[in-house]
């Protein structure tokens, strides 16, 4: 279970209070109007952002102090996921081993990490030379193979077309049920919480409120979160 | 969205190096000025000659500023406002005289403007009188050949600074050659001149090598030469040491009002774009900036053609000592290449935090390599021969001396890195060597490579403090030349010239390279 207690965050005028707690395993979008919050959340949750106040805790450890490499988390930025100088498998193998010294069963683990996103074969290219879609099928590999049980998704896959990141969206949904995973994501699309999840965390006016069924929430939305979708 | 949140402070390798590097660089330069004021305490006030030295000093870097920039105004606007082949060539060869051993260069003025050079055969020819190189305006000269580039290249940046829609409108209005001048280039002249004016005055006030070949004298020496006269002639160290109070008197105040003006920036990138100018699209104007361009290749390229021509011719008269002094000077440029770099990665890291380590790059600057190199051996001199120790100092100050430029182009390109890809770094706990080997070095090659190779062609023409302590047997490249140009054996200088010279470029141009090679996006 990750709880968010008592959390006051604050960036120059910029604050934003969350209380709350997910079950381990539950698939959660974060919604809400543009300069709300929901990036700066999902970064006190993975360690690049301290809170003023309260406590971040996984399973009922406190992990707010722990420095973002410490935690049981996997985080997928809006770009720069993957490093451009390095090949697709070594991008992969720093999930493993930071320094890259990967045994052979490790070694192992990186292309059957590759197989698994569909990209068999593509471990000595790099980065620049594939597709949007494919480099955001490279960095899901590198969270398959962190076994991180908490999943952050921070839009990665804003700048592909619709098509390309429902099926990216499909892929990490499939991904987190098969690892039992918890997964977080910010998102501007209210088809895409629809689309995976089933509870939703509205973050507007400073606040993050609890996850609520995502359906509900969007059929019938408070006015704050009307606004924003328009209608 | 929220704006991207600074990450915290996980930062890697720590700013411990940073630190120490630090540490060090100031001790490095505040120890040897306290050697010198304390040695100064004891000695008599500044004579005449003294005074006369700072006038000289202060005069030759006016006029070396005010001519640089002057000619530098049709030259940039030539540059920038003519599209040709070749044009980008010339603009890298703008950049060459930084990189350019002073001594090499002195060597090309003489064969042109020297007594028997090419202009006084030319003038021989038709019944004038010869000119002579030597004083005043020989210095000047060296020092405009210097920076005419230089000022070329500011002066380029203001023009390129002007958004193109300007001169569009400008054409639209009908404006003339003369209007765009007074509503569009003079404006942006009068913000870039005093800044560029400045830092040449500044950079014209340490002269030494020029000073030394070129000047001399009681008419004719700079601080920076009184303080090696003092040293190597009279062996008077009080009052090298007054000297070098002076000089870091004069050189503090330059630099503080030209550093402030912050033009360190931009060895040449982005001058590919030549807007369309249509006032200027006139034969006499045409005609004009051809004329202006050849002229300044030719002052900077015909020297620089004199020496090859004659040092090859030459190659064979050089002597032994030559060859051993190259080696030398290669041993010496490689170290303090390596020095400067990983001084440099650990300033830029510890920048990362903290901006106003930057400008402590710049004490390299501020204090004059004499001065330091004064105030050494003022600290050395007592406890052991300072020849011993002339390779290690003469590394050092060679090092603080590429500091500034490495650390200038390093520190930018290490917080974008950090900017882009700490996050991702951090998260999946890349630290310490694992972040160096894996994103630190490959993503910063490019400035790497450039401040290495910056830094190795620096070192290998520095004729500075390596005067001050040189014993005969471990003399540098440049060293030896002026003793070879001193016994008047002007061919065998040319030679040793020629070798300096394909030293320097060779080292530039290989780190430079590396740094290049199969940089992918």
């Amino acid at each position: 279970m990750l709880t968010l207690e008592s959390l006051e965050i604050r960036q120059d005028a910029f604050a934003l209070r969350a209380d709350l707690s997910l079950q381990a395993g539950a698939v959660v979008a974060v919604i809400g109007p543009s300069g709300a919050g929901k990036s700066t959340l999902l970064n006190v949750i993975a360690g690049f952002f301290a809170p003023v106040q309260g406590r971040v805790l996984w399973q009922g450890q406190d992990i707010t102090t722990l420095p973002p490499a410490k935690r049981p988390v996997s985080m997928l930025f809006q770009d720069n996921n993957l490093f451009p100088h390095l090949t697709v498998a070594q991008n992969v193998g720093l999930g493993i081993r930071p320094d890259l010294r990967l045994s052979k069963e490790e070694r192992f683990a990186v292309s059957d990490a590759l197989r698994r996103v569909g990209l068999d074969g593509y471990g000595a290219r790099k980065p620049g030379a594939l597709s949007g879609g494919q480099q955001g099928r490279v960095s899901l590999a590198r969270v398959l193979v962190q076994r991180r049980p908490l999943i952050l998704l921070d839009e990665p896959f804003a700048a592909l077309g619709p098509a390309l990141k429902s099926e990216m969206l499909d892929l990490v949904a499939d991904l987190a049920r098969e690892t039992g995973a918890t997964l977080l994501m910010v998102s501007h699309d209210p088809s895409d919480a629809r689309r995976i999840a089933p509870l939703t965390i509205l973050v507007a006016e400073g606040t993050a409120l609890p996850p609520q069924p995502t359906d509900a929430l969007l059929d019938n939305p408070p006015p704050s979160l009307a606004a924003y979708l328009g209608d | 969205m929220a704006s991207r949140p600074v990450p915290l402070g996980w930062h890697p390798a720590g700013p411990r190096a940073g630190w120490a590097v630090a540490t060090l660089l100031v001790a490095f330069v505040v120890l040897p000025l306290l050697a010198v004021f304390w040695r100064a305490s004891g000695a008599s006030l500044p004579g005449p000659a003294d005074w006369s030295a700072v006038r000289f000093t202060i005069f030759q870097a006016f006029l070396s500023a005010i001519f640089s920039v002057i000619l530098a105004i049709p030259v940039a606007r030539a540059l920038a406002r003519r599209q040709f082949p070749g044009r980008s060539v010339l603009i890298t060869l703008m950049g060459a005289p930084f990189i350019l051993p002073v001594i090499v260069a002195v060597l090309g003025l003489l064969a042109v403007f020297g007594r028997s050079g090419i202009v006084n055969q030319a003038l021989a020819w038709i019944g004038l009188p010869p000119v002579q190189i030597y004083g005043l305006h020989g210095v000047v000269l060296a020092h405009v050949f210097f920076n005419l580039p230089l000022a070329t290249r500011i002066l380029l940046q203001g023009w390129q600074g002007i958004p193109a829609e300007r001169f569009r409108l400008a054409a639209s209005l009908g404006c003339q050659p003369r209007d765009v001048f007074r509503l569009l280039e003079w404006p942006m002249l009068r913000a870039t001149l005093p800044g560029a004016m400045l830092l040449i005055f500044a950079i014209c006030l340490s002269s030494f090598a020029v000073a030394l070949t070129l000047g001399g004298g009681p008419r004719a020496t700079t601080v920076e030469l009184a303080i090696y006269q003092a040293f190597r002639l009279d062996f008077d160290l009080g009052r090298a040491a007054v000297l070098s109070v002076l000089q870091m008197a004069i050189v503090m105040l330059a630099a503080g009002l030209a550093l402030r003006l912050s033009l360190l920036d931009g060895f040449g990138r982005g001058m590919d774009r030549v807007p369309r100018r249509w006032e200027a699209e006139q034969w006499p104007l045409r005609v004009l900036d051809c004329l202006v361009l050849l002229l300044a290749a030719l002052f900077l390229l015909l020297p620089l053609g004199a020496v090859v021509w004659r040092g090859l011719s030459g190659l064979d008269a050089i002597p032994m000592q030559v060859w051993r002094a190259a080696w030398v000077s290669l041993v010496m440029a490689l170290s303090s290449t390596v020095l400067t770099v990983a001084m440099a990665l650990a300033l830029a890291h510890l920048a990362l935090q903290r901006r106003g380590v930057e400008a402590l790059g710049l004490l390299g600057i501020a204090a004059s390599p004499l001065v330091i190199g004064t105030g050494l051996f003022l600290l050395i001199n007592p406890v052991s021969d300072p020849a011993r120790w002339a390779f290690a100092v003469t590394v050092l100050v060679n090092a603080m001396a590429a500091l500034p430029f490495a650390l200038r182009v390093m520190a930018p390109a290490l917080r974008e890195i950090e900017r882009d890809f700490g996050p991702l770094a951090d998260s999946l706990g890349m630290t310490g060597l694992a972040r160096l080997r894996g994103l630190t070095l490959p993503r910063l090659r490019r400035p790497l490579g450039f401040s290495a190779g910056l830094a190795a062609a620096l070192s290998m023409g520095d004729l500075g403090v390596i005067a001050l302590f040189a014993d005969p047997d471990r003399a540098t490249l440049p060293l030896q030349i002026l003793r070879l140009m001193g016994a008047y054996r002007m061919d065998a200088a040319a030679g040793a010239g020629v070798i300096l010279l394909a030293f320097s470029l060779l080292l530039f141009w290989l780190f430079d390279r590396g740094g290049r090679r199969d940089a992918d996006a």
